[in-house]
């Protein structure tokens, strides 16, 4: 097991960051390392968590704005603003169902490195694009910081939504400012049974195509239905299409009423009362519609919505999968048989027939060693990934292979 | 003006002048090469009038295959290219060097394809903003950052900057709203980032791109989010005693977790002038005054006008006026759009982008007032008051050299202070060549190397919008390669 090193504040990780990159000693960055098996497997002389980086150093509610430094518990930063009945719009997922750990060990860091967002992402942004601010500290054990605490800040190249999703290959977070908001009163769930995966991407799109403010879309296979936990519809295990709308209760009555109207074309409807409502939603936030099996291969698929039958249609012809659509169709959760590659040949094959990314996102170690876990990318855009990875860690020392051999 | 250092023009690539000309004439559709004196006079400067260069020539190509050729040769010829929309960033974003060639997108203004079922849009860079929601509006749906000079500004413009506009409280700004690009690096690749999705996994190039003042590729381009409608939208105006009862109410409008859709603000000089402009029947006796729109259903807009009456009640409101027609939301809405042609009738000005926290807008507009007076100068003040987006309007006669000096002083003075409240130099107008020397303040010069490096990760010779964005010695001793 390799050492763990925690520092305690900005100037000990810049330190140890310094050394690390002159003595070129290869580390792998984490907070709680609940998500280890995620990515490609690497090899590391050390371990850095931030788990010590910990805290909530800035909350102006007034102002819609929250920084935390990058180890502190997610949870923890949800329930300060909870206290003042606000929320990250973005509700970021809980991925605990695809790597095991609980809901205690997410950072706030792990939220900014993955891009990790929720249900609420096709209607208030993603965690990219909540993110206001960033420290970090690059791979020559130089602070950088970038963007602020306010709104809107076009000063320089925007580093912070450049660094969002680079998996820690680039600079170890220190600390995350996001804009937050008033926390939806109540919300209500519109739901269709049994509807094929074109027609339930037709629903989706129809209704976000509304004025209605839709707020979270899913289309589950039966199989993936029969996972959650409401009592009324699991057991049937038929596949099922919901659509959620949030809001103060005497308006938000009668914006579900018309939504109900104006999408009686494809079929019988009913709906979840706030209660009902509130619990679907945080299983879908939690993906607890996913297997909890770890040997069974998951990959998350981002694509155009009206592709996205498509794609499921064409890996079908190899396999049985279980499709899980969230934002519309534009985000497809795929669960596939074990296989040697989990199947990475055929989706890749099939996507090349369609502008749209891929990722393994769990499979077993040895699997994941031997496939391309991240989409391929094309050479010239490789090339910049590279000349990325250059510009902020030369002597390749933070989390080596991640994301892509050699980056 | 005249404080801001020009870069000197090689004098080996002047000379080259007819060669290059003749080079590129052969890389573009006939006609596409502009080189006379006239002509070029176009591209001369952008909406920071006060500096000029003439560029070696413009290049206005139709196809990403020609732009890409361009830049291919420019590359190989180590000529600098500034790439250019319509010419309107207020920070000398598109301002062009002696020695450089204007790449002018304008030719490049189809929309390529419009898809309502997955909301989007893709559409060639040179398309104004508002020729997006014009294709879009007769199914009802909308491209949702609004620039005010959203008539004329390209979306190519927008992608370099970043825009933004006066509803992205509720809908974001540029880099909120674009999917995918296709880009042409400098060595003539072309590359495409992001997706017609949302959120890919992999290093967010889409995000680096975005808002990097022409510095890293030329977007030829762009898939955007269509948005439908709401159902329906209303303003109304809010006149106040102070500008510190109009900044408390704004506090305390968002702090009871309504989130209008926008929230302008304008001071006396700024309500006689653009109400006189446009007409809008502005309270002519308030200190200040506040646009609030809310938007939705009918029953969604009756709640929250009684909401933003109520909580305006607390702050001894001289006037509540709600639009009553179409006709009264369109003048309400003309006298701040209008604002800055409406400033224009009566004097020259000089237009800040500092943003502040939402807290800190009644100490801070204090401050402004002081500065104001410090230098002499009459400053006007409009704003998106919801998101902390300062536009100080500081009016000088562009005549007197010492008054323009003072102007400059003056604008470096309020963003600083805007820094100091723990804000930013700029929220949607980008550094250019206005704020470039400004950057230290706000970034250490750990930052500002850090941010170079990617500008060279995407375009090594720095050929790119040089002498923009980063002050100029660090750009030297960069390019020196120091670091």
């Amino acid at each position: 097991m390799a050492d763990v090193f925690m520092p305690r504040n900005e100037e000990e990780l810049a330190g140890f960051l310094t050394d690390a990159h002159a003595g070129r000693n290869p580390l792998e960055i984490c907070g709680f390392r609940s998500k280890r098996e995620a990515g490609r497997p690497l090899n590391a002389s050390a371990v850095i968590s931030a788990a010590k980086l910990s805290g909530i150093t800035l909350y102006e509610p007034k102002e819609l704005v929250i920084s935390a430094k990058a180890g502190t518990p997610l949870y923890e930063v949800e329930a300060a603003l909870a206290g003042q009945n606000q929320e990250l719009a973005f509700e970021p997922a809980d991925l605990c169902r695809i790597y095991g750990g609980d809901a205690l060990s997410a950072s706030v860091g792990a939220v900014a490195a993955m891009n990790i967002s929720g249900p609420r992402r096709i209607l208030r942004g993603a965690a990219r694009d909540n993110m206001l601010g960033l420290r970090a500290v690059n791979g020559e054990g130089s602070p950088i910081k970038s963007g602020g605490r306010v709104m809107k800040n076009v000063t320089g190249v925007d580093l912070v939504r450049g660094l969002s999703g680079s998996w820690g290959t680039l600079s170890v977070f220190t600390e995350v400012t996001f804009k937050v908001m008033p926390k939806a009163p109540e919300s209500r769930t519109v739901i269709f049974l049994a509807l094929s995966d074109e027609a339930a991407v037709g629903v989706m799109s129809a209704a976000m195509g509304t004025p209605y403010e839709v707020s979270g879309t899913i289309h589950l296979h039966g199989e993936l239905a029969g996972r959650l936990s409401d009592q009324e519809i699991a057991p049937a295990r038929t596949a099922l299409t919901a659509l959620r709308l949030e809001g103060a209760p005497r308006s938000l009555g009668s914006r579900v009423e018309r939504l109900r109207r104006e999408l009686a074309p494809f079929g019988g409807t009913y709906e979840l009362d706030p209660q009902r409502s509130k619990d679907f939603w945080a299983d879908i936030r939690s993906l607890s519609f996913l297997s909890a099996n770890f040997d069974r291969p998951l990959w998350r698929i981002a694509t155009a919505p009206s592709k996205a039958p498509l794609i499921v249609r064409a890996l079908s012809v190899f396999f049985e999968v279980n499709a899980a659509y969230e934002w519309s169709g534009g985000l497809l959760w795929l669960e596939l048989p074990p296989s040697s590659d989990a199947s990475a040949t055929e989706v890749r094959r099939v996507l090349a027939e369609f502008d749209a990314d891929s990722m393994l996102m769990r499979a077993p170690r040895a699997v994941r060693a031997g496939v391309e876990v991240f989409h391929p990318l094309p050479f010239t855009k490789m090339k910049i990934v590279q000349a990325l990875k250059n510009a902020f860690d030369p002597a390749g020392i933070l989390n080596p292979g991640r994301m892509y051999e050699g980056v | 003006m005249s404080q801001i250092q020009m870069l000197r023009a090689d004098p080996m690539v002047l000379a080259r002048r007819q060669a290059i000309v003749s080079a590129l004439s052969r890389a573009v559709s006939q006609g596409a090469v502009i080189t006379g004196d006239t002509g070029l006079r176009a591209f001369e400067t952008d909406a920071l009038t006060a500096y000029r260069a003439v560029p070696l020539a413009a290049v206005l190509p139709q196809t990403t295959a020609e732009v890409s050729r361009v830049l291919k040769f420019c590359n190989e010829n180590s000529i600098k290219v500034v790439a250019r929309g319509a010419g309107t960033s207020l920070s000398g974003g598109a301002l062009p060097l002696e020695d450089c060639i204007v790449l002018g997108l304008s030719r490049m203004n189809r929309v390529l394809d419009v898809n309502f079922a997955d909301r989007t849009a893709t559409v060639e860079a040179g398309i104004t903003n508002l020729g997006i929601s014009n294709a879009v509006a007769q199914a009802r749906f909308f491209y949702a950052p609004d620039p005010s000079s959203q008539l004329a500004c390209t979306i190519g413009g927008n992608i370099a900057m970043n825009s933004g506009g006066a509803h992205c409280l509720k809908y974001g700004v540029t880099a909120n709203n674009v999917l995918k690009l296709k880009m042409v690096l400098m060595d003539g690749e072309i590359v495409e980032l992001g997706g017609d999705y949302l959120d890919g996994q992999g290093y967010d190039l889409l995000g680096f791109a975005v808002g990097s003042e022409g510095q890293f590729g030329v977007v030829t381009e762009a898939t955007v989010r269509i948005l439908r409608q709401a159902e329906a939208a209303r303003p109304l105006l809010i006149g106040f005693p102070s500008a510190e009862a109009a900044g408390g109410c704004v506090a305390a409008i968002v702090a009871d977790g309504l989130i209008p859709v926008a929230i302008e603000f304008m001071d006396k000089l700024a309500i006689q002038v653009c109400g006189d402009f446009a007409k809008a029947g502005y309270p002519r006796d308030a200190e200040a005054m506040l646009i609030v729109e809310v938007e939705g259903s009918e029953r969604d807009i009756e709640e929250q006008i009684a909401r933003v009456t109520e909580i305006a009640g607390r702050f001894d409101p001289t006037t509540i006026q709600i639009s009553q027609s179409e006709e009264q939301s369109a003048a309400i809405w003309k006298g701040r759009k209008a604002a800055f042609g409406a400033v224009g009738r009566i004097s020259d000005f000089y237009c800040m982008d500092g943003v502040i926290p939402l807290g800190k807008q009644a100490g801070v507009l204090k401050q402004v007032g002081k500065v104001g007076e410090k230098y002499g100068l009459k400053i006007l003040n409009i704003f998106h008051a919801g998101d902390g987006n300062l536009h100080p309007l500081i009016l000088y006669n562009a005549n007197d050299g010492r008054e323009k000096v003072a102007a400059e002083e003056c604008g470096a003075e309020l963003l600083k202070l805007c820094v100091d409240a723990g804000g930013c130099l700029t929220g949607e107008h980008g550094v250019g060549i206005e704020k470039r020397e400004l950057m230290r303040y706000q970034y250490t010069e750990a930052d500002l190397i850090q941010q170079m490096r990617v500008k060279a990760a995407f375009d090594p010779q720095w050929l790119l919008n040089p002498g923009k964005v980063f002050p100029l010695d660090l750009q030297d001793r960069f390019m020196a390669g120091a670091q």
